[in-house]
């Protein structure tokens, strides 16, 4: 038996998921499948669920309502298509800002002198070591109309004897892209670094030799070089700032509500966990489907894995 | 061309910190003229400054002292791409991404070449390489030799008064590289363009090359033709590094204007009329070398100059060749005899134990200084 294990590698590779195939299935499968059944039930009145077969939530999602202004049966209320649109943009503007600012940090670690990358790489860990949501209390902090960006805003308005009113900072959209850029920096800084780590230096070289000044070679031969660590830090962002609610929530109050205030919100304020589960499917649809595309363009970054 | 020489190193020096706070000279006080159209090779073992000479004519590495000199101007801290010069990398160096056409195509896209005239000119190159049909793959999808080949068409299709060459054949299994050994050679002299080529291999440098330079320890110990530096090698550590040599320790005895004697105290033999060609002085300590090939073996009674006898110790037929080892009053001296007529007949073996003599031709014995 064991004799035999030994020489089948098809099945030690079958043994070796065999743990984490089963936790999956425990822990996303079977919940999964359970949230697709509630999300075709019902509210009843004290907050459960009633079981049936209803696409009642789906339609209210894309927003045909039934609560409508007297006299009329349904009625459109774009309420929910605009939390959707609102959270692919902003998972969209984040991702782009996340990398315009990485990339620069990644190539500059990158090519700074090999002693000194472990302690840069160390600094950009070191803010992971903080409570996720810590970070984003600090923030509050920071851009609160009595914080410090305002104070240090008011005393040089001060000095230079400017009429200062704080700024509005907090509870705007822009609170909420700054913290979802400043929450997930490490994870588009570390994939980039690694895949510019690995080009050897004759591929410099090599480019330099042939003609091309350092920007051609930046232009031609790193960045088409590194975009597997491009592919693979964007889907490590794109995808949670997709579904994390605490930002948005610390951050952006009630102005701002992403589609995962809504599930949230549906679970614990609403009680009503079957709009809250379709909410969560629609969201894992819609992160499906753009990762789809994107990956089927650019790939998943394997090479950053492979080469 | 404005100047004699494709490239001139000047007293070039190039110093390295080592991680370890040392600091090093890997090339020291090199000077080397290649001329114009020359198949020139640096040969010498691993970590004498061949690469960090090659590297500091590219334009990669600066020199700490001295200039380096393409076609007569010097280059001072001239970037790698404003260099007329292009290099064959070690490792290749081939763009992973891009496909053998986009990598031939690259250097002339930065030129700004137009379409045309790129698509015909990769065309060309890749024919010369003998890649043709094959623009569309991706280096992974070559062979080794293959992507050597790219590697050079790469180089070659800037039409570079210079090419650079890092141990090109480095990587390739044996049969291989003998045939592009020959394919290089014949591209050279067919594009007449100068190569400058590096490697450790001395059968390659002497198969390929017009001029040789042997280095070591950072310094060149000579430079010559094939021939000169087999036949002529200008002192013991090339003797020793090219081919193989015997050494006697001996002293001058008498010297003429182009003869020495020299007294052998191991054998207790003086050689006579062995000529000389650099300042000897009567008295002095010397090396007398002699290649294996170079000794004849004749009955142990003969009379003749520069004679000895000695003892077969060992025998080793390798087919075209009989390496004989074979020991006089302590010394060992290796013999090499082609094997012109067939040795089926067993008597016509030495054996060991058995007495010979030894000539050594004095116009094939050199004298050199004792280092
Ligand atoms: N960048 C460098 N830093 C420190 N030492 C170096 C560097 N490059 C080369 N060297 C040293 O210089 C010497 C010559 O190296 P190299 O020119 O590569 O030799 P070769 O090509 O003949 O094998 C070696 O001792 C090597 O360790
Ligand atoms: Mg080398």
């Amino acid at each position: 038996m064991l004799k035999r294990l030994r020489e089948n590698k098809s099945a030690q590779g079958t043994l070796l998921a065999l743990p984490t195939t089963f936790w999956m299935f425990i822990l996303l499968i079977i919940p999964l499948i359970l949230t697709a059944i509630v999300s075709f039930g019902k509210r009843s009145p004290d907050g459960n669920v009633i079981y049936t077969f209803s696409l009642d939530n789906y339609i209210r999602l894309i927003g045909i309502s039934s609560d409508c202004p007297a006299g009329q049966t349904t009625c459109f209320n774009p309420l929910y298509v605009q939390i959707l649109w609102r959270s692919l943009t902003l998972a969209f503007n984040s991702t782009v800002l996340v990398i315009m600012l990485a990339y620069p940090l990644a190539y500059f670690i990158a090519r700074s002198h090999p002693n000194r990358r472990t302690t840069f790489l160390f600094m950009v860990l070191i803010p992971l070591w903080t409570n996720f949501v810590i970070r984003v209390y600090a923030w509050m902090m920071l851009l609160r109309k009595e914080g410090a960006i305002n104070a240090v805003l008011g005393w040089v308005a001060h000095l230079l004897h400017i009429n200062f009113v704080p700024l509005e900072m907090l509870y705007t959209p822009g609170a909420v892209l700054v913290g979802m850029v400043y929450e997930f920096l490490p994870f588009m800084i570390l994939p980039i670094y690694t895949s510019l780590e690995k080009i050897d230096n004759s591929l410099y070289e090599a480019a330099a030799d042939l003609g091309a000044n350092p920007f051609r070679t930046f232009l031609r031969v790193t960045l088409p070089l590194s975009m597997p660590g491009v592919v693979a830090g964007t889907i490590l962002v794109f995808i949670p700032v997709m579904g994390t609610f605490i930002v948005s929530d610390l951050l952006g109050g009630k102005q701002v509500i992403l589609i995962g205030n809504l599930i949230q919100r549906q679970f614990l304020d609403a009680r009503d966990p079957a709009f809250g589960s379709a909410s969560s499917l629609i969201l894992m649809v819609m992160t499906l489907i753009v990762t789809y595309f994107y990956t089927r363009k650019f790939g998943f970054g394997e090479e950053i894995v492979a080469a | 061309m404005t100047s004699e020489f494709a490239v001139e190193l000047r007293d070039v020096v190039k110093r390295f910190v080592t991680p370890e706070g040392n600091e090093i000279a890997a090339v020291d006080h090199v000077t080397m003229q290649i001329k114009n159209g020359e198949f020139f090779s640096m040969l010498g073992s691993s970590g004498c400054g061949k690469t960090t000479s090659l590297r500091m004519i590219a334009g990669f590495e600066w020199t700490t002292e001295g200039e380096v000199y393409i076609e007569g101007n010097p280059m001072g801290h001239t970037p790698p791409f404003q260099r007329k010069v292009n290099t064959v990398f070690q490792s290749y160096a081939l763009f992973q991404h891009m496909t053998v056409f986009q990598n031939i195509a690259f250097g002339l896209e930065m030129e700004g070449a137009k379409e045309d005239e790129i698509k015909q000119r990769v065309g060309r190159a890749l024919e010369m390489v003998q890649l043709t049909g094959m623009e569309r793959r991706k280096p992974k999808q070559l062979s080794g030799g293959q992507q050597q080949r790219v590697a050079v068409a790469r180089a070659l299709v800037k039409t570079p008064d210079v090419l650079l060459l890092d141990e090109p054949l480095g990587a390739l299994d044996l049969k291989l590289r003998k045939e592009m050994q020959l394919e290089l050679k014949a591209l050279q002299q067919q594009l007449g363009i100068t190569f400058i080529y590096v490697t450790h291999d001395q059968e390659e440098a002497l198969t390929m090359s017009d001029r040789i330079a042997v280095m070591s320890n950072g310094r060149v110990q000579q430079i010559g033709t094939p021939v000169e530096i087999y036949e002529r090698p200008s002192n013991k550590f090339v003797a020793d590094f090219i081919g193989e040599s015997n050494f006697l320790d001996g002293q001058i005895k008498s010297l003429s204007k182009d003869e020495a004697q020299v007294f052998i105290p191991a054998l207790n033999t003086e050689l006579r009329g062995i000529p000389i060609s650099q300042g000897l002085v009567k008295g002095e300590d010397v090396v007398v070398s002699i290649r294996p090939e170079k000794i004849r073996i004749t009955e142990k009674n003969a009379k003749n100059d520069n004679f000895f006898k000695a003892k077969v110790t060992n025998t080793v037929y390798i087919g075209a060749d009989t390496h004989v080892y074979t020991e006089s009053q302590g010394v060992k001296i290796k013999v090499l005899e082609q094997n012109h007529i067939s040795r089926l007949d067993t008597s016509s073996f030495y054996t060991v134990g058995q007495e010979v003599g030894l000539v050594l031709m004095p116009e094939n014995t050199l004298v050199l200084k004792k280092v």
